[in-house]
């Protein structure tokens, strides 16, 4: 160039520099038409059910009626039947709470952090993700709501007149819990439901050509009328677009407000300024365990392979890692701080995690949280579909006992050795615990089998031909 | 056509056919017209000009409602109707209101933004000419629609078909209303 020949002295400059062409991953395999979208997911809908289906129903349905009869004797009884005594009164009750309130945040992450990134793979996954979510705060609440005892006054969370003309306390996290909470079960609702509208339209529609005229009408009631206008689009882009922007924030609050009930306290073990990142760091790792256990199988049964690619699930294990790895440190943290606190009392609440009566749990969690995320730096492991689908259970086992240490060891062992127990769960506690799975399990069939798992619209949206400018400029 | 004339609907197969269409409407003049899309198409708006949605400020408001909601509730309730000491602290601060002032923006917010939406939309709507088409179905599956309403003042059966054809628009039906 005669520039640079003049002024050899300069150092060479580029005229201009061309931004990198980065390979896109394929969002959609195999080149697949919009039609075939749509018949994939809707034929999942309207096939006739598959026998599987009704075996893993009625198994879940045995396993919810544990919960069912759990919570009766416990409204039969008192909540003296669940294993609380002194000075461990708060126990599996706010672990499986935290646990299944966790688990949640994952959908709501992969529907509204990762669409505010633009990060398009979410697309094949947040609707199961963000179903997910709905049914996880539904387990979550039963516990709360039953800890409450007389279950019948459990309105009294809520700021409405009553007789005793007294109001909530609302310098408590605790309330601010109950505001938390509902606000994002509602708000999950609500995000849900937007996303399905288009879709309702679709079956609507395919079941009024089959001529099935009270599935059309039942779809055609939830689809409100939806018909694709563009102008109708427009604004739909935008209230999903400001939903996934108010949600970020409110999944980052929620899980804070949640670490609030133990940080806001004075107990050694709890009374931590990391609480917050870190109770919202594991919230979405255990939440990412949960939906690779879901959507793995999920993908094998339906042949989901074409839209659930091996992209997407090394996306997951790479967030599972990030996060597992953010957990590992907090906890590591957690000692640090204790020693370098120079609190006695605080010092011997992590020894005793580590080394007390609670260390076998301390190092399942340690085992499952710090250590299972670690295989998925190796691509062989996340190309190793059955092996993935068994770390993600170890992480959702992990992160249980991560609550339990928590909660547990911090209230036994708190500050006057006259004051110490060991707590152990009563028969009631586990049997309602586990007939959680049964009660996830049994709307989660229920979602499957009746609305479509994936956003048809949204996955269409990112296929090539959805691109009118395809092999043109981008203006 | 016994019925009364809704308008003209087109049907275009790819979303590239129907983004060059939907210019070409656009600079005709027409104003009642509209694209059916099985998603939402990126740059259509641009080419129907389609200004940008409203739907932030009903989003704005519905926070600002919240907010407000949030802390005068926290605030009547503790500091004015029934002021009662809890652990020493304030019967009111905007430090502890907090939490419940930010998740009650988030939630007025969040039904603002789709009340809004639908507001703007016009739905739930029990009718629509466009769902009445034979070929809807496709429309919410593969196929992209142009309808251009007889109640545009630069509707005319014969230009507007014409215009819609030269576009490259196939099928083209007219609409009962």
């Amino acid at each position: 160039m005669a520039h640079a020949d003049s002024a050899h002295s300069a150092p060479a400059i580029l005229q201009e520099v061309k931004p990198a062409v980065l390979p896109r991953a394929t969002l959609v395999e195999n080149n697949r038409s919009f039609a075939w979208i749509t018949e994939k997911i809707c034929s999942i809908i309207e096939g006739k059910t598959p026998t599987w289906w009704w075996v893993c129903f009625i198994v879940a349905c045995f396993v919810a009626s544990f919960t069912v009869a759990g919570i009766t004797y416990l409204v039969a009884t008192g909540v003296g039947v669940w294993g609380h005594a002194n000075p461990v009164n708060w126990a599996w009750d706010i672990v499986n709470f935290v646990f299944w309130i966790g688990i949640g945040h994952a959908g709501t992450l992969i529907s509204a952090i990762l669409c505010l990134l633009r990060q398009k793979w979410r697309t094949s996954i947040n609707r199961a993700a963000e179903a997910m979510t709905i049914f996880a705060v539904v387990c979550a609440a039963i516990f709360p709501v039953f800890h409450v005892g007389r279950v019948w006054y459990a309105w009294y969370l809520f700021p409405i007149p009553n007789s005793n003309v007294i109001w909530q306390n609302f310098r408590s996290p605790l309330e601010w819990d109950v505001f938390a909470v509902s606000t994002y079960g509602t708000v999950s609702v609500l995000f849900w439901y937007v996303g399905l509208i288009p879709d309702l339209a679709v079956l609507r529609d395919r079941f009024y050509a089959a001529g099935n005229k009270l599935r059309s009408f039942l779809y055609g009631l939830f689809a409100l009328g939806w018909r694709g206008s563009n102008r109708h689009w427009s604004n739909y882009e935008m209230a999903y677009l400001i939903l996934a922007g108010v949600s970020t924030p409110l999944v980052l609050s929620v899980h804070t407000i949640v670490s609030f009930d133990f940080a806001v306290s004075l107990l050694p073990g709890w009374h931590t300024t990391i609480f917050p990142p870190y109770f919202v760091a594991g919230a979405i790792f255990s939440g990412f365990g949960m939906v690779l256990t879901l959507m793995l199988p999920l993908r094998a049964i339906y042949k989901l392979e074409d839209l659930i690619t091996q992209y997407h699930i090394d996306c997951m294990c790479k967030i599972t890692l990030a996060t597992g790895t953010i957990v590992g440190y907090a906890y590591a943290m957690e000692f640090f701080i204790a020693w370098y606190g120079a609190n006695p009392y605080e010092g011997f609440a992590f020894i005793n995690r580590a080394f007390g009566h609670y260390a076998w749990a301390y190092w399942i969690m340690i085992a499952c949280n710090v250590i299972t995320p670690q295989f998925f730096w190796f691509k062989k492991v996340r190309q190793n579909t059955a092996f993935v689908w068994i770390l993600s259970i170890f992480v959702n086992v992990g992160m249980w006992f991560e609550r339990f240490v928590i909660i547990v060891t911090s209230l036994a062992r708190d500050f006057l050795p006259s004051s110490w127990g060991y707590y152990s769960p009563s028969i009631v506690e586990i049997f309602t615990f586990f007939g959680t799975f049964g009660v996830f399990s049994v709307l989660f069939l229920l979602f499957i089998r009746f609305l479509p798992i994936m956003p048809m619209a949204e996955l269409k949206a990112v296929t090539p031909q959805a691109d009118v400018h395809a092999g043109h400029d981008h203006h | 056509m016994s019925a009364q004339s809704y308008g003209l609907i087109a049907t275009f197969d790819t979303a590239a056919g129907l983004y060059q269409a939907a210019q070409q409407v656009r600079d005709a003049g027409f104003k009642h017209w509209d694209c059916i899309t099985p998603f939402p198409v990126h740059g259509l708006d641009k080419a129907m000009g389609v200004k940008r949605s409203i739907v932030p400020r009903f989003s704005l408001a519905g926070g600002i409602t919240g907010f407000i909601t949030g802390m005068s509730l926290i605030w009547w309730t503790g500091a004015v109707d029934y002021p009662l000491i809890v652990g020493g602290k304030p019967y009111f601060s905007p430090m502890f209101a907090f939490p419940v002032a930010y998740e009650l923006t988030i939630l007025f917010t969040a039904f603002a933004t789709i009340g809004g939406m639908f507001f703007l939309n016009g739905l739930p709507k029990h009718y629509h000419a466009v769902l009445k088409h034979d070929q809807i179905v496709r429309g919410m599956d593969d196929q992209f629609f142009i309808v251009i309403e007889s109640r545009d003042p630069r509707f005319n059966a014969t230009n507007t078909r014409a215009l819609l054809e030269k576009a490259g628009g196939t099928d083209i039906k007219e609409l009962e209303a």
